[in-house]
């Protein structure tokens, strides 16, 4: 029977939440990482290896790995830094396939590793893009608020991926990161942008595994779906509490259905009301259901951060967030009912699904 | 040899690295070499590319502040210090 462990990046390390295949009774292990800010945790799925994207505000940025399912742990940063002179503050986010680790990281680039993340060499910084004149001036180098902060594989093509630049939105690459295309036609933007094809917030960019085609991204000001690859986009806010959220997911086989966390937008950025809720859509986004059962109704101010939800891909597929006040709730049938299986952890920033046989 | 007092941090790092030990080098940046000799990657944990010290990690040579090129001499004592950055 399959062991489903939920990687856990926490402000103070990496867990790791256990269950067999049936994902009602869960043991957690951990902190690992020596307690670092583990920003995103993910399972290269051929390997099996975890990899942490952490950033110590001592010992700087690494990316840890353990090929054990989390018993032994070394980092690298080796071949992890700019030598232009450029800050590299934070890995924020990964990508594990095609035998290949990509590395995104603040301010925005993206480095790969080929060798099960004992180095790295910077593949990409999407120079000459719209919208790079920004975030390459020093004065918006972190500590601002501009990196890479979401990267999405193409499963049948290494070469094609998705990287989303913060505050200015997302392209897609389909030669390796050679060159890069702004995707964000037809998404909305509240505030004075400088170039036609970027000035977008892009919070999550989500794709179905049963339809490339067909994708969601949750951005700073409303849903948007993409029947066309990220040619294009249509807002899908409508019936939603809120236009505001950072995390997302897919249905592993039916491509209109998706779930998303609506927050409140301003400075609080927590579940609206104190109630706890995730919303799914089954058509697309023409409709959205407010999903409680499970979930706390009062003095719940809970918030999810972008990576901060997943879904496994079993025949009956479970779902799981965790929150920014160290909760992990866990859904088994469908998104229909939810448990809290993990309670006390730190402030969570990323939730993962690995398989181990 | 200076006397090198490392921060608790480094140690679940890098095997068999004491908190203390006897370094053979004439600067901080001199010593933090011989160290990255020994424990490969050491040199990233405390330092950025240029090089420079990163932001939080302070040095004091003979308990005054240092930098990577102050000079060290065999009687000196080189603290290295994961500074307050937060809880």
């Amino acid at each position: 029977m399959p062991r489903t462990v939920l990687l856990i990046g926490t402000r103070k390390g990496c867990f790791l939440l256990e269950s067999d295949a049936d994902r009602r009774h869960w043991s957690l292990r951990g902190p690992y990482c020596d307690g670092w800010p583990v920003y995103h945790a993910v399972q290269d799925p051929d390997s099996g290896t975890i990899f942490a994207a952490a950033a110590s505000e001592w010992h700087g940025t690494a990316v840890w790995r353990s090929a054990d399912c989390g018993e032994t742990w070394a980092l690298s940063s080796e071949g992890l830094a700019y030598e232009d002179g450029r800050k590299l503050s934070k890995a924020s986010t990964l990508s594990a396939a095609h035998g290949r680790l990509l590395v995104g990281v603040e301010a925005p680039g993206i480095f790969q590793s080929t060798d099960g993340g004992e180095t790295f060499s910077l593949l990409t910084t999407l120079s000459g893009q719209p919208g790079s004149e920004v975030w390459d001036d020093p004065s918006n180098q972190p500590p601002g608020h501009l990196g890479i902060s979401g990267l999405v594989d193409d499963p049948d093509d290494a070469d094609r991926f998705w990287a989303i630049v913060q505050g200015i939105g997302l392209f897609e690459t389909s030669d390796g990161g050679a060159s890069w295309t702004p995707r964000n036609r037809g998404l909305r933007a509240d505030w004075p942008r400088e170039h036609e094809e970027v000035g977008f917030c892009v919070h999550k960019l989500v794709r179905s595994p049963v339809d490339g085609d067909r994708m969601y991204q949750q951005n700073h000001v409303g849903m948007h779906r993409s029947d066309d690859g990220g040619l294009s986009w249509t807002e899908i806010s409508e019936g939603l509490p809120t236009e505001f959220g950072f995390a997302a997911a897919t249905h592993p086989h039916d491509r209109d259905t998706f779930f998303v966390v609506p927050l409140d937008g301003g400075h609080g950025r927590t579940m609206p009301d104190g109630k706890a809720a995730v919303w799914r859509t089954n058509d697309a986004g023409s409709s959205w259901r407010r999903i409680a059962n499970g979930l706390p109704q009062k003095d719940a101010h809970l918030g999810v951060l972008r990576q901060g939800m997943a879904n496994d891909s079993y025949d009956d597929p479970g779902f799981y967030f965790g929150t920014s006040t160290g909760q992990v709730f866990a859904s088994a049938d469908g998104g229909d009912s939810w448990q809290e299986v993990a309670s006390y952890l730190p402030a969570i920033s990323s939730v993962s699904v690995a398989v181990f046989d | 040899m200076a006397e090198v007092h490392l921060p608790m941090t480094l140690q679940p790092l890098f095997a068999g690295l004491p908190r203390r030990l006897a370094v053979d080098a004439d600067t901080v940046d001199g010593a933090i070499g011989v160290l990255d000799e020994r424990w490969p990657g050491l040199r990233d944990r405390l330092c950025e590319p240029g090089p420079a010290l990163r932001m939080h990690i302070h040095v004091y040579v003979d308990r005054e502040r240092a930098a990577l090129d102050t000079p060290l001499d065999s009687r000196s004592r080189l603290d290295v210090v994961a500074a307050i950055s937060g809880g």
